[in-house]
């Protein structure tokens, strides 16, 4: 077994350290170690997008990067998304147009939305289509989840309009 | 009376029946703080992660766990040796048969559990399993069912060999399952000898799996101390899992507890006792600390919960007109290697006696034969109940290609054999009575809607240039809510389902039922059943199931049968309350019972409104001593229900496809979902459950196939290769509905998450065949993909420009 290592890092605004092997999966530190289990496991094998992160402005597979690559990272979950007890325009997005059914997709579908309304606030359908293809879901048939974020984009442009 | 704007604002305060109130369980989802199995976590736990046979057949000669052991972290292997002491080496399953709980001197198919190996984490645990020496001597290997039942094929359950029955009916081959059919086999042969148009194809519905995104997993406990077993589990079934885990284990059924959390996803997967949880339960009683086992995707694939695997043949016998003198279909069912097939008891083949669908048929007749074969064991019922997807496929696409035969249009042939809405209810020649159902009127408003005359013109203009452009219709019945205790038992144990409520003093209440949610939004729907019946508002009632401690027993949901047995049991809990509040209204008033009257969420005197009582003012009254004379406090409920009969849920569905003749791509244009599940308790979740069941539909018509290669190896268990579609390939989805209750279910619901799978998928199929339909193609298994369709193409000379 190889020597352990601490790995420090920015979980959602916060300061984090965690005692890894090199070996050990994002995922499974954020999972086991620092009791974020918003994230979840679809696969392990990169395809699924359940596990999905945001990392240094990135929407990452949280599966497919080790803990040891996180050093002094900014790491953004699910679990930051409600700030100050009101939720993200996401997160009410999916709410109110059903966007979710067993849930188990929703945090790395959200995550990874989010990423979308950063780099194009008002995305086409087919947009959002194409940019939400590395997250599956098996409930939504996604149409629903289509509309959540064309809900939250409309209500981000109209607050920063 | 019209109703007054006061009772209207009191209507909509109750968030009833039949509003789209938004769901209760997405505020824990939507912040990352719903409890999924694998984030259970318990102080002392210990992870096993499961060794599994590379072959398909083989002997195992020996194990050695030696290297295993000296892994940093690893605590113990066990091996079936090891659960002989318990006695817990073999299981029932679900279809009466026995299944290795891990395999005892030899594998049946690739990837069976062969030992766990229990570790402090999940890394240290899986470099366990990798150090576990098993020895085998390969053994010949049979793939193909067809050749199950050859003088020659290897034996593959030499366990059971010398036994003429396996729980349903005599064996005639040791590969050999069971023989089932329903209907009259010589009636039937004698119409198709004489009938002036016979029709025949072989239907294949390929081996699938249901794939929910979370996979399958448990945490079992078991406390030395007080001897009571805790499992937190991905059960569809929680009542289910306890009565088969004390029959296993001898530990008293009152001393286990068991726990379905949330669940992500189920859709069949997850109704099975799968030897993974029975492993984890033994490792806690041997070790005396939590052992949590989570299966791995490619292991949810491979080993647990398959479904179909149906070769069928479908023939009909008709008159010149096409109207359908006789049916008779076949099946070819391969359960792998363990008949863990989820079925009542009495109905080995589940519910493939459907098979006469929406048509007035007077001759029929079905026979299923099943045989074991060197494949992981099942079947489950993918988002469907078990074998309507089956059953609904091959009358389906049977009546397309009788309408080829004929001449007819494909709705034409469907409008000639409808059971008309005045025969209901209607009993099938295969012995179901439909309960209600109006399929001419669905048809008609679909056609309408799509404007199908526009597009077979289309369609015929297109073919005048070359361009293949497909039109498929599915007007399907569905069966669910399993189900009457008279026909439907597993184990012994009766399908009946329960709610218990109780209504505390200030009005509010909390109502459990033996069912289990896995992303049907229960805890919103149920609540409005409620509501709508007690007059309290449904965000106060509160809902709870998946904890055997608290829930009264109940078959959980599977089989669309929440809202046809649970929801129903429901309703009847709440009438009980109902009638009780009406004898506590009565005496606070000083009038008779039958003075009063029910208005939304009081009773009033009749004629005088002005005098009433609140469900509200009378649930603290139930809590006082200001009662009728000889009752008792309290305002609490339970109801075991049993329905009288199956609901008959039903749609029609067109789609419309184009298809590029060079690639064999198939691009769906349009998809029209027409739903009639009866009365309708929120539309939002119906819809969503629509959407959902369509895409499954899609995902199997376009890709889903589990294929193996002569030696039993797996060829297509990661998401890399198992189609599972994307936001992109997803089609749009229109939705529309009638409204036919059900005459015997207390709000007349009829249960709907399955219906646009089982009704989706023949629709996609029917529209692939029709854009070939003027070359002559009758038939093209499933699933639909470019290269298979482009294959079709090459093979009538139409893929080269
Ligand atoms: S778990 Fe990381 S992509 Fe599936
Ligand atoms: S909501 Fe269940 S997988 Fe997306």
């Amino acid at each position: 077994m190889a020597k352990k290592q601490t790995v420090s890092f920015t979980l959602n605004g916060t300061q984090v350290d965690v005692v890894v092997e090199p070996r050990e999966l994002l995922i499974h530190s954020l999972r086991e170690k620092l009791q974020h289990t918003g994230p979840h496991i679809g696969c392990e094998t990169s395809h699924c997008g359940a596990c999905t992160v945001d990392i240094d402005g990135m929407s990452v597979k949280s599966c497919t990067v080790l803990t040891v690559q996180c050093q002094d990272a900014e790491v953004l979950t699910i679990e930051g998304f409600e700030q100050g007890g009101e939720l993200h325009a996401l997160q009410e997005g999916f709410t109110q147009e059903h966007g979710l059914q067993c849930g188990y997709c929703t945090p790395g579908m959200i995550t990874r939305a989010y990423r979308l309304l950063k780099e194009n606030p008002s995305p086409s359908e087919e947009e959002i289509r194409y940019w939400m293809a590395g997250n599956l879901c098996r409930c939504t048939g996604y149409q629903n989840i289509v509309k959540a974020v064309q809900y939250a984009a409309n209500k981000l442009s109209s607050a920063s309009a | 009376m019209a109703a007054s704007t006061d009772m209207l604002e009191r209507e909509a305060t109750l968030q009833g029946l039949g509003t789209s109130r938004l769901r209760k369980e997405d505020a824990r989802f939507i912040r990352g703080k719903g409890t999924y199995i694998d984030d259970i976590k318990l102080p002392g736990m210990l992870f096993g992660a499961m060794v599994r046979s590379p072959y398909a057949h083989a002997r195992i000669k020996s194990i050695n766990k030696d290297k295993a052991l000296a892994v940093p972290g690893v605590v113990a292997v066990l091996v079936a040796d090891d659960l002989k002491p318990v006695k817990l080496d073999w299981m029932p399953t679900l279809g009466s048969d026995v299944q290795a709980v891990l395999a005892d001197e030899k594998v049946c198919f690739q990837l069976q559990e062969v030992a766990m190996v229990i570790a402090t984490d999940r890394y240290a645990a899986s470099d366990g399993a990798d150090m576990v020496e098993v020895d085998y001597e390969e053994l010949p290997v049979l793939v193909d069912p067809h050749k199950a039942m050859d003088a020659d094929a290897p034996i593959i359950r030499e366990d059971i060999a010398d036994k003429d029955e396996v729980g349903h009916g005599k064996r005639t081959h040791p590969n050999h399952i069971f023989t089932w059919e329903a209907g009259d086999k010589d009636a039937t042969d004698s119409v198709f000898a004489n009938a002036e148009v016979t029709v025949k194809e072989e239907i294949l519905n390929p081996r699938v799996h249901p794939c929910p995104m979370e996979t399958c997993g448990c945490v079992a406990s078991f406390d030395k101390v007080t001897g009571q077993l805790t499992v937190y589990i991905t059960s569809q079934a929680p009542h289910l899992v306890r009565t088969v885990v004390a029959m296993l284990s001898g530990i008293p059924e009152s001393k286990i507890r068991i726990i379905g959390g949330d669940i992500g996803g189920g859709f069949g997967n997850k109704v099975p006792i799968y030897p993974g949880y029975v492993v984890a339960i033994v490792a806690s009683i041997v070790t005396g600390v939590p052992i949590k086992w989570i299966e791995s995707r490619i292991d949810n694939i491979s080993t647990t919960g398959f479904a179909r695997d149906y070769h069928g043949i479908g023939e009909l016998a008709a008159d010149k007109d096409g109207r359908i003198k006789a049916l008779r279909f076949t099946a070819l069912a391969d359960h792998g290697a363990f008949n863990s097939h989820v079925s009542a008891t009495k109905l080995p083949a589940g519910l493939f006696s459907i098979c006469t669908g929406s048509y007035d048929i007077p001759t029929a007749y079905c026979r299923v034969d099943a045989v074991y074969t060197n494949k992981a064991p099942g079947g489950v019922a993918y988002r469907c109940s078990l074998r309507v997807t089956e059953a609904v496929y091959l009358i389906e696409r049977m009546m397309d290609v009788l309408a080829q035969k004929l001449s007819i249009d494909k709705a034409e042939i469907r409008r000639r054999n409808f059971v008309n809405a005045d025969k209901f209810p209607y009993s099938t020649s295969l012995g179901w009575t439909l309960d209600s159902g109006d399929y001419h009127t669905a048809l008609e408003k679909v056609l309408q809607a799509v404007d199908y005359e526009g597009l077979r013109k289309e369609q015929a203009e297109k073919r005048a240039k070359g361009e293949l452009m497909g039109i498929g219709l599915c007007t399907f019945t569905e069966i669910v809510g399993a189900g009457p205790t008279k026909v439907c038992d597993i184990l012994g144990i009766g399908l009946f389902d329960s709610c218990d409520i109780r209504v505390n003093p200030t009005g509010s209440a909390i109502a459990r039922l033996g069912t289990m949610s896995q992303g049907q939004g229960h805890a919103t729907t149920y609540a409005q059943i409620i509501a709508t019946e007690l007059g309290l508002s449904s965000e106060e009632i509160q809902i709870e199931e998946g904890d055997t401690d608290k829930a009264p027993y109940g078959a959980g949901t599977w089989g669309s049968r929440s809202t046809p047995v649970a929801g129903a049991a429901a309703a009847m809990a709440a009438r009980k309350i109902r009638a009780k509040a009406q004898a506590i209204a009565a005496h606070l008033l000083e009038v008779g019972e039958g003075d009063l009257e029910w208005e939304i969420d009081r009773f009033n005197v009749k004629g005088n409104p002005a005098q009433s009582k609140t469900m509200k003012e009378i649930a603290l009254a139930a809590h006082t001593g200001d009662l009728p004379d000889g009752m008792e406090q309290g305002l609490d409920a339970t109801e075991y229900y049993d329905p009288p009969n199956m609901t008959f849920p039903f749609g029609a569905y067109v789609c419309v496809v184009d298809i590029d003749r060079f690639t064999g791509e198939t691009k769906v244009r349009r998809f029209y979902a027409l739903d009639d599940c009866g009365t309708r308790i929120n539309p939002m979740i119906i819809e969503g459950q629509i959407h959902g069941g369509l895409t499954e539909a899609f995902a199997v018509a376009f890709g889903q196939a589990i294929p193996f290669d002569e030696n039993g190896n797996h060829l297509g268990n990661s998401l890399m290769d198992y189609f599972l579609p994307t936001a992109v390939e997803t089609p749009h989805w229109e939705t529309d509905h009638t409204v036919t209750p059900s005459p015997h279910h207390p709000i007349g619901a009829k249960g709907v998450a399955e219906s646009p799978h089982v009704g989706g998928i023949p629709c996609f199929s029917n529209a692939v065949v029709d854009a070939f339909a003027h070359l002559g193609v009758t038939h093209m298994d499933m699933p639909h993909t470019a290269f298979r369709v482009w294959q079709q193409c090459k093979a009538l000379g139409i893929n080269t420009r």
